[in-house]
């Protein structure tokens, strides 16, 4: 079995091209994930600048409202940039920094992950340029001016369906044309090892908050973890640490867009087989003759249909549980945290909480329950509204 | 011998390359048929695939018409079971992993092996994933074919020893489609991959015209077009087939005129 596996997924399926550039990358990050210097770096631009530790805050009212499970919310979506993108963000590009590369490129689905490149290549001071589909542009406009501020330039996709998985191609292209000086920012924990190992690593610092945040808060470990899952980078940050622990469910809330009997839904988990895409093996929403399924939902960021391959062993070892959301459960899910906490929520992180309105009622009231909001919801005023029927004029 | 390495026998080589099912299946049967009489020596059959990320504009446009129009895996199964009656030069299948993972990659080996497809190129797998689908091939006689890439370095060697049939050199970073210029430095790829294996070297990535096909034949034992001969499928849909045999013929002059 070649590098980089989790159970039977993972792997580097990539063409010839890109090998020694990832074997680099691999030999240079293994140096670097040890090296004193670079920790210290990293450390203090999560806490100088990123605003971590994000806050673990208890949902009082929440918790009141639904009447089970004490509820936490992980402040993911207070961080510098408004998700919990930026830790990868800034893990990557201080690495490709490194490692001499002067030029970063990188996907994005809702937004969040090109703004956080853009952002740490401002920083850094690294040119930037970003592959969004073109149904992304339009639903995302306000993420797209915002990275087109930050210095970077910003690509639409107009091959296959427009959305997530062609950015993927495109800035998989765009980096086989241009090696020497640019460094694939992959935003989630999937493509070609090494990069859902070290995306997992650098979003990881999520749980490892938790965890100790909690212990001084219960004195105790939560009962249930819950994450939204497209790629499944806030989720894998959110599980890690807990994965050990078996007492701790981990429960990973994926895209149902219309309904995952529809053929309008992004839930790979429930609707996938495993398959070879995108650099790895993996659970992916596919036909008989393994063509890439067209997958929609309303949230740009969960728009995609694979999963990274450490959670599909952790499902396949039974280890994570994983859940649909429909569109619609995610949308009343958003509305109700707004109401409910005053915090608005990504229409991403929604999901989560839709599936926390469920359970949490079914949970004794001595039972602890972490949802991690991934990402704030500024971004998905515009849409949901126009989900609701309301038009607004910017 | 395999059948694939016979086509190097003795001559420089012309491999060209179709999108199966563009514009539709009876026309990718037709054109294979004049590719043979007009002088290609392999043709690489495309199985269309719905995110094709090694390839540029070109051949994506014509994977994503090919589908449009209903093309399956079964039903280019059924076309290379026809053609293969009627044609004898060697036929490889080039598609994207998922295309052989997801059929099933025994049962698809199997149903190459009984239409008579003599090899397989396929750009998402490398050498470190090379065991996802050689002992598949092997069982079934198929050569698995690999790729080295500008930015292959040392790798040469150990992807050389490994391949099966000829050895794709890509000459250029980047996606598939026409180049004005190639400058990567081919002949010291070939020589590296000549150095520990007798396989046919085939340069492909970014030719088009007759005299590019000539003078990289100098330097190795063969060529692949694949993007210049789909461009034109694409221009002329259905009437393809006349343009596509003039536009062969003059390179399978060039080429084997050497």
């Amino acid at each position: 079995m070649s590098k980089g596996r989790f159970g039977i997924h993972g792997g580097q399926y990539i063409p010839e091209t890109l090998m020694n550039a990832v074997n680099d990358l691999e030999k240079e990050y293994e140096f670097y994930k040890n090296d004193e210097q670079f920790n210290k770096e990293l450390t203090a631009l999560y806490n100088e600048y990123a605003g971590r530790p994000s806050l673990l805050y208890y949902a009082e009212k929440m918790t009141k409202d639904l009447g089970g499970a004490k509820i936490y919310l992980k402040r993911e979506d207070l961080n510098h940039t408004g998700s919990h993108k930026i830790n990868n963000a800034l893990g990557q590009a201080l690495l490709a920094k490194k490692m001499g590369k002067t030029r970063l490129i990188a996907e994005t689905g809702a937004g969040q992950h090109g703004v956080a490149t853009a952002t740490v290549a401002a920083l850094l001071g690294m040119e930037c340029e970003i592959f969004m589909g073109k149904t992304d542009t339009e639903r995302q406009a306000l993420n797209v001016y915002r990275m087109e501020l930050l210095g970077a330039k910003v690509h639409p996709v107009t091959s296959g369906t427009q959305t997530l998985k062609d950015a993927v191609n495109e800035t998989f292209r765009e980096w086989v044309s241009r090696i020497d000086d640019t460094h694939y920012v992959i935003g989630s924990v999937m493509g070609p090892h090494p990069f859902p190992t070290m995306v997992r690593d650098f979003q990881a610092i999520i749980s490892r908050e938790i965890k100790a945040q909690i212990m001084e808060k219960e004195g105790r470990l939560p009962d249930a973890v819950l994450a939204c899952v497209g790629g499944g980078s806030n989720a894998i940050g959110a599980f890690y640490h807990f994965i050990e622990d078996k007492s701790v469910r981990l429960i990973g809330c994926e895209a149902a867009g219309l309904g995952v009997d529809r053929p309008e839904n992004a839930a790979t988990m429930a609707n996938g087989r495993v398959g070879i895409f995108h650099g790895m093996k993996s659970y992916f929403c596919q036909n008989e003759f393994g063509q890439i399924a067209p997958v929609y939902s309303i949230s740009a960021g969960l728009d995609y249909p694979g999963i990274g391959p450490e959670h599909s062993a952790l499902k396949d070892e039974g280890r994570a549980e994983y859940v649909a959301i429909t569109d619609e459960e995610a949308v009343n899910a958003f509305e109700y945290l707004s109401r409910t906490e005053g915090i608005i929520p990504a229409i991403e992180s929604s999901h989560a909480i839709a599936h926390a309105l469920k359970l949490a009622p079914t949970m004794d009231k001595d039972q602890i329950m972490v949802i991690n909001i991934s990402g704030r919801g500024d971004k998905d005023v515009a849409a949901i509204a126009r989900y609701r029927g309301v038009d607004i004029h910017d | 011998m395999t059948k694939i390495k016979e086509a190097f026998e003795n001559k420089k080589a012309f491999i060209a390359y179709l999108s199966a099912g563009d514009p539709d299946l009876e026309t990718t049967e037709k054109l294979i048929i004049e590719m043979e009489k007009n002088g290609v020596d392999l043709i690489e059959i495309g199985i269309p695939f719905s995110d094709p990320v090694a390839e540029g504009p070109v051949i994506q446009e014509a994977d994503l018409r090919a589908l449009k129009a209903g093309t399956t895996t079964e039903k280019i199964f059924d076309m290379v079971a026809r053609v293969r009656t009627k044609v004898n030069i060697p036929l490889v299948f080039l598609t994207y992993c998922n295309s052989v993972f997801g059929y099933g990659t025994e049962k698809f080996m199997a149903k190459c092996e009984e239409i008579g497809i003599d090899g397989l190129i396929v750009p998402d797998v490398p050498y470190e994933e090379r065991e996802e689908l050689a002992p598949f091939c092997e069982k079934h006689n198929i050569d698995l074919i690999a790729l080295v890439a500008p930015t292959s370095e040392d790798r040469v060697y150990k992807i050389a020893k490994a391949s099966r049939g000829f050895l794709y050199i890509v000459s250029s970073l980047g996606v598939t489609g026409v180049r004005e210029k190639i400058e990567t430095d081919i002949s010291g790829i070939i020589k590296a991959a000549k150095s520990v294996s007798d396989i046919p070297c085939a340069i492909g990535f970014g030719i088009s015209t007759p005299e590019q096909a000539r003078e990289l034949c100098k330097t190795s034992d063969g060529i692949i077009i694949g993007s210049a001969i789909v461009r034109i499928i694409g221009q002329y849909g259905k009437d393809c087939v006349k343009p596509v045999t003039e536009y062969v013929r003059s390179i399978a002059e060039s080429v084997h005129g050497i």
